[in-house]
């Protein structure tokens, strides 16, 4: 199945981003094709290499950038969400891209399942 | 949209989008209102959902001078210009909070939250927040 993702949390406040990464990297495991994950509200913080978490904690941030670059996964952050952020191409991590929301209804048409990760 | 696959524009999908939240106090509002106006352009069957404190949304005569917010509640005005012109309130959140059509700043159709929960199984794409 093709899968869109969606994910309107930041990395630390809540555990959306978590479960979506989880989610995501099992069904590419099982085979399934991931269209896209956009990253919207404080979801486009999981854009942010600035971000240090703890050393002992996870990095979401790498760890999106790791699992697109691994499997060539479409990881874009809105233009909207990110520029009232802060979150601009000079912060923003190696594999993500910055687009409209235009991107995030395109998901909606071409995945066969869009499913939302949020609070 | 000159990036998007052009199979994309032939598709025609039922996308609906879900508010439960107030208006203020999260961003969660305003940022799918701002959804909801892009995602007009892209000729797909639209849908609007307010429920649960969502309701407030639509809430007439809004006045944010005291929080230092900005009352957007009149660019929900914009929906029909935009052609969406699917917006459901669920009937219950409505009495819950004393509220009617009657209080609300654009026309809606108000329906119980059984035929909501139809109307929402038919969909082929739910955006909520």
């Amino acid at each position: 199945m093709k899968f869109g993702i969606l994910i309107n949390e930041g990395p630390f406040t809540h555990q959306a981003s978590d479960s979506a990464y989880r989610f995501t990297a099992a069904a590419l495991a099982k085979g399934h094709e991931i269209y896209r994950v956009f990253f919207y509200n404080d979801g486009v913080y999981n854009s942010n290499k600035l971000s240090e978490p703890q050393t002992d904690d996870r990095n979401l941030v790498s760890l999106w950038a790791k699992l697109g670059k691994e499997h060539d996964i479409d990881l874009v952050v809105c233009v909207a969400a990110a520029l009232r952020r802060g979150i601009k191409d000079e912060v923003l991590e190696d594999g993500f891209r910055i687009s409209g929301l235009g991107q995030l209804v395109e998901a909606g048409i071409q995945a066969d399942r869009l499913i939302v990760f949020g609070d | 949209m000159n990036e998007l696959d052009e199979n994309a524009l032939t598709v025609v999908k039922r996308f609906m989008y879900v508010n439960r939240r107030a208006p203020y106090g999260t961003i969660y509002a305003l940022e799918c209102l701002e959804v909801v106006l892009v995602a007009a352009a892209f000729d797909q069957d639209v849908s609007v959902v307010f429920l649960d404190d969502g309701v407030c949304q639509l809430k007439k005569n809004q006045d944010t001078t005291g929080i230092g917010m900005k009352n957007f509640s009149k660019t929900y005005g914009a929906l029909d210009d935009y052609d969406v012109e699917k917006i459901y309130v669920e009937k219950e959140s409505l009495a819950a909070r004393g509220l009617t059509a009657d209080d609300l700043v654009i026309p809606v159709e108000v329906l119980a939250a059984d035929d909501l929960r139809d109307v929402m199984a038919q969909q082929d794409v739910v955006i909520s927040s």
